[in-house]
Parts: structure tokens; sequence; C-alpha cells
């Protein structure tokens, strides 16, 4: 049967998708409102973009964001992909129920207990806290996000290319490279991906793990939200909007091309 | 070669291994050291607050632990308060997440299918853009003097303005629009393997359309709705950044609670203690919820 959409579905798309994106469109619109009131529409304007942009303390935050999210996703991508090599290829070893857990466990549990036992950690081990807390802290949650995407992957996976490869007397692990990696390369990145925009959406996890010597571009929004709505923040949110669009959208044609060779693999 | 096959091996075991020992330093040691820091003596705990650690002594460890921040929790009714009002916003939402998110998965299902992955991306965008910043654009919405006043009272609709912000309501909404694509996609996933023809038999056999949406599309979709509520459920039960920015003062929930006793009264075993309460209350969910998702699995073709 062929499936049709009824009015009411039509309606139903519209108001849903018309709910998740107008504020959103909104925040956007409002980020280039001259005037100093955020609700109140005082023409175009860029200034709150000038002024941002001349805000110390809000672009050091962001500076020390996206270090921290480079930094952080790269080690999680590579912790990750193990992770999920390990999950994939090991079978059972010991204590492979307990990683089990553990890979999956930060991802249903409350950020702010994460966020509590890992400062607690720290403080136990005396770290201070600051920009390496944080980075290790993002680690340790995105990883796990890393795992379920290459995993993902490799289940779909056709082992009959590696042997192939290591039939022809290729070792194992230039087999890893030359074979393994490359088909596996698109949701290496899609995870990373996913692992940097997690990083710089933090805010509670950084907020237990942050320093005097390390503020993140959410701690700083969060407190200026506090003290009231800020035209500022409006373009900060902007503009944050627009790099994490732009991560989403090269990781879906990544993962869509990874599809499109997935079925030409089947073939 | 017995030289090169032990670099192998050596390679092959340190897969798993360093994840594993990752997880085990940054995941397993500080579990436990909330654990102990939340058994540990209320008073003596000043911040910077450092546990006493005596490795070789393990029986003195379990030995010296004092449930007085339980006590604690037990007499000062506020957490159970704060216990109570969580669970039961976190359950008034995730059925209201499942009013709006049905009929939004139920038409995604029904769509064209090349334009249904262009629907799918589309759900999950916004889920990605920030948290924080997302909550932040429901202020401007919500205030008094905020757009949907504005709105409304430029239809006519209303006169003065509704009180929305800082109730509790702004923080249903709230958790509604944040976790929309958590209860969408579950149900998506099930409602579009649907066998239609089994509708049809239900419209020629004189079924009413409704009483064919409760006897076959429901139970149908169940593994759908109960993934997409728990999947909602549990992160909404520890939340902390919607109940702070749109639910004023009055709005009780844990998470926010375990966040005042950690950074206003700067108690850090209390806090430990309202981590271990918040987890208690999850680990019931979280079962269930591994348990589903198990069977899900099982059950995929």
């Amino acid at each position: 049967m062929n499936r049709r959409l009824s009015l009411f579905n039509v309606t139903s798309l519209v108001l849903g998708f018309a709910f998740l994106y107008l504020p959103i469109l909104l925040l956007v619109i409002y980020s280039f409102n001259a005037s100093r009131l955020v609700t109140v529409w005082g023409g175009f304007s860029t200034q709150w973009y000038g002024a941002l942009f001349r805000n110390q303390a809000l672009m050091e935050a962001a500076w020390v964001t996206l270090r921290i999210a480079f930094l952080s996703a790269t080690i999680a991508t590579v912790l990750g992909t193990l992770a999920a090599l390990a999950l994939t290829r090991y079978g059972r070893f010991p204590g492979r129920t307990l990683f089990t857990g553990m890979v999956y466990a930060p991802m249903v549990m409350p950020e702010v207990i994460t966020g509590l036992s890992l400062l607690l950690f720290f403080v136990a081990i005396d770290l201070d806290r600051g920009f390496w807390t944080i980075t290790l802290a993002h680690t340790t949650l995105t990883m796990c996000f890393v795992t379920v995407v290459v995993q993902a992957r490799l289940m779909t996976f056709d082992r009959s290319l590696e042997e192939a490869a290591m039939d022809l007397g290729a070792p194992p692990l230039r087999t890893f490279f030359t074979v393994t990696l490359p088909l596996i390369a698109p949701s290496i990145v899609a995870g990373f991906l996913l692992a940097f925009t997690l990083s710089m959406d933090d805010l509670v996890i950084a907020s237990f793990n942050a320093g005097p010597g390390a503020t993140t571009l959410p701690i700083k929004i969060y407190s200026q939200v506090r003290l009231g709505l800020s035209p500022e923040v409006n373009a900060a949110s902007a503009i944050l909007i627009g790099i994490v669009t732009l991560g989403v959208i090269a990781a879906t044609l990544l993962s869509k091309r990874s599809l499109l060779r997935n079925r030409s693999d089947a073939h | 070669m017995a030289e090169r096959s032990l670099t192998r091996r050596l390679i092959a075991g340190l897969v798993p291994l360093v994840p594993y020992l990752w997880l085990c330093v940054l995941f397993l040691v500080p579990f436990l050291i909330v654990l102990k820091i939340s058994l540990s003596d209320p008073a003596v705990a000043q911040p910077p607050y450092r546990p006493v650690f005596d490795w070789s002594d393990i029986s003195g460890f379990f030995g010296g632990l004092d449930f007085e921040n339980f006590g604690l929790l037990v007499e000062d009714d506020l957490y159970f308060r704060a216990t109570l009002s969580s669970v039961r916003i976190a359950a008034v939402s995730t059925l209201l997440l499942l009013l709006v998110g049905f009929p939004i998965a139920y038409g995604m299902a029904r769509a064209p299918e090349r334009s249904r992955s262009l629907l799918v991306a589309l759900i999950i965008l916004p889920f990605w853009t920030s948290f924080l910043i997302r909550i932040y654009a429901w202020i401007a919405i919500l205030k008094p003097e905020g757009l949907l006043n504005q709105a409304l009272i430029g239809l006519g609709l209303i006169s003065t303005p509704l009180d929305i912000l800082n109730t509790e309501t702004a923080v249903y909404i709230g958790i509604v629009y944040a976790y929309l694509p958590f209860m969408v996609l579950p149900l998506y996933a099930t409602l579009e393997k649907m066998d239609d023809t089994l509708l049809e038999a239900a419209l020629d056999l004189g079924s009413t359309p409704w009483r064919s949406f409760w006897t076959i599309t429901v139970p149908l979709a169940m593994p759908g709705i109960v993934a997409g509520s728990l999947l909602c459920f549990i992160p909404a039960v520890g939340e902390f950044v919607i109940p702070d920015l749109l639910g004023g003062s009055e709005t009780l929930m844990i998470g926010r609670q375990l966040w005042s006793e950690f950074f206003s009264n700067r108690d850090w075993p209390l806090a430990s203690a309202v981590a271990i309460l918040l987890l208690i209350i999850l680990v019931v969910p979280i079962v269930i919820y591994r348990d589903v998702e198990a069977r899900r699995v099982e059950a995929r073709p």
C-alpha cells in the first residue's frame, strides 16, 4: 500500500517542527536586534557581534572551550575506537561485563553525579582544577558516544575484506591501517564531531571541574544568563548554533556516504 | 618471528586494556570516592575536602563508615520532597512527551520514503545545538514581557501577561522541548517497521480508526513507547539546567538540590549522599531500560 500523509499527519509534522525550530530561529533573529532589550525589536544591527568580539572574557572562554573540545574529542576518538574494537572483535575477555557497563553508564548517569564524582577524584589525587581536569572529564564522557557510533559501523562490517588482505600476506597491523581503518573512517570522523559538539555544549560537568584558570563558554553564558538576558549572549549563541549546525551537516553527510558505501558493499 | 608475534600480541592486548584502564581510573574510582565521602563524617568535611584514604587498610575502609549523611537526608524532609517532586515532574513530562512525540513520529513514519531520512536529520539537528542555549531561548519567549505574551496579547487572546516563567509549567515546556528527539526517534523506529496491512485488515473488518489505533498501532509500538519513555524519564529525574533556568526558586528537583548542596552550602559529604540517593532512584529505570534494549536487540532480524 502506498503510504499517504493525511491532513492530521501533515499538521502534526508542521507543528512539531515549528515547535523545535521556532525558538532557535527567534534567538538567531534577535541576535541581530539593534535594541538593548532582548525581546523588543529595534531594527537590524550587527552591533552585538562587535561587542561580543570585543568582550575579552567571553572570547577567552570561547578559545578555552575550543581547545578543550578539540583535545578531548581527539583522545576520546582514539579511546572510543579502541573500546569499539574490543567490544566487537575480542569476544569474551575477562571483565567484559564491567567494561560494557562502564562504557554505557556515563550516558545514562545524570551529569551532576558524573561531574561531582570526577571533581572529588581530582581533589583526592591533588590535581588542580582547570583546563586539564575539564579535558579529562570530557574525554571520559564523550568516549562512550564515540564507542557507540564506531561499534555500529564495525557490526555491519564485511570481515571477508580483512580476511582477504590477511590471506594475501598482510600482517594484522597493516591490514588494520590499510583495510579496516579506511572503511570505518566515516564513523570515526562522525564520532569525533559528536564528541567535539558534546564537549562544546557541556555546562554541568565543566562547572564541577573548572578552576580559576579555565572557564568555558557555557559556564560564562550560564553565569550571564542568571544575571538576566543579554544581547551579547544572543550573538554568542547564534555563532555556537552556526558551528554546531555545520558540524552536524558534515557528520550527516559522512555517515550517509558510509551508509551508501555500506549498501554497495552488500551488493 | 617469535619476537614479532610477541609485539603483535602486545598490541592486540593493548586494544581493550587502554580504554578499560581509562574508565577504571576516571569512572569507577571517582564513583567509589563519592560512595566513600557520602559515608564520612560531615563535621570534619570542610572544603576543600579530601577523603582520608588508607589504601592498605581495606577493613578500615569499610569499618569506619558513617551513615550520618544519609540520616540527615532522612531527617530533613526537603530531600524527600525534592525526590518526590523530581519523579513527579519527570513522569508528567514523559507523559507530555508521549502526547507530543507520538503524532510527530507517526507523521514521519507515514511520510514518503525519500523524505524520511531528511525528517530524521531535522529531528536530530536541534538535539545537537547547545542544550543550554535552547533553554535560554525559552526565557525570552516565556517571560512576562516575552514573545509569547506579546503574541497572545497582540492576537487579543489575553489582556494581561501570563506568568509562565519561573513556574512548573515552564519546566514542563523546557523538558518537552529539550527531550523531544529522545522520544520521537525510538517511536519512529518502531512505527516505521509497522505492517500497514494489519490496519487495512482491521478497517476491512469494520473497526473504527480509533479502535484500530488502540488495538493495533499502540501494542505494536509498545517497544518504542517504553524505550522512548525511559530515555526521557531517566535524564529528566536528574535534570539541573531546566529547573534552574526556567523553574524559579519554587521548583524542587533533586539534581538541583545536589548542585546547591555542593556549590552554595559547600557540604560535600551531603552532596555525595544526595548523588547516591539520586543514583538509587535511577537504578530501577536503568535496569528496566537495559532489559528492554537487550530484548529489542535480540528481536531485531
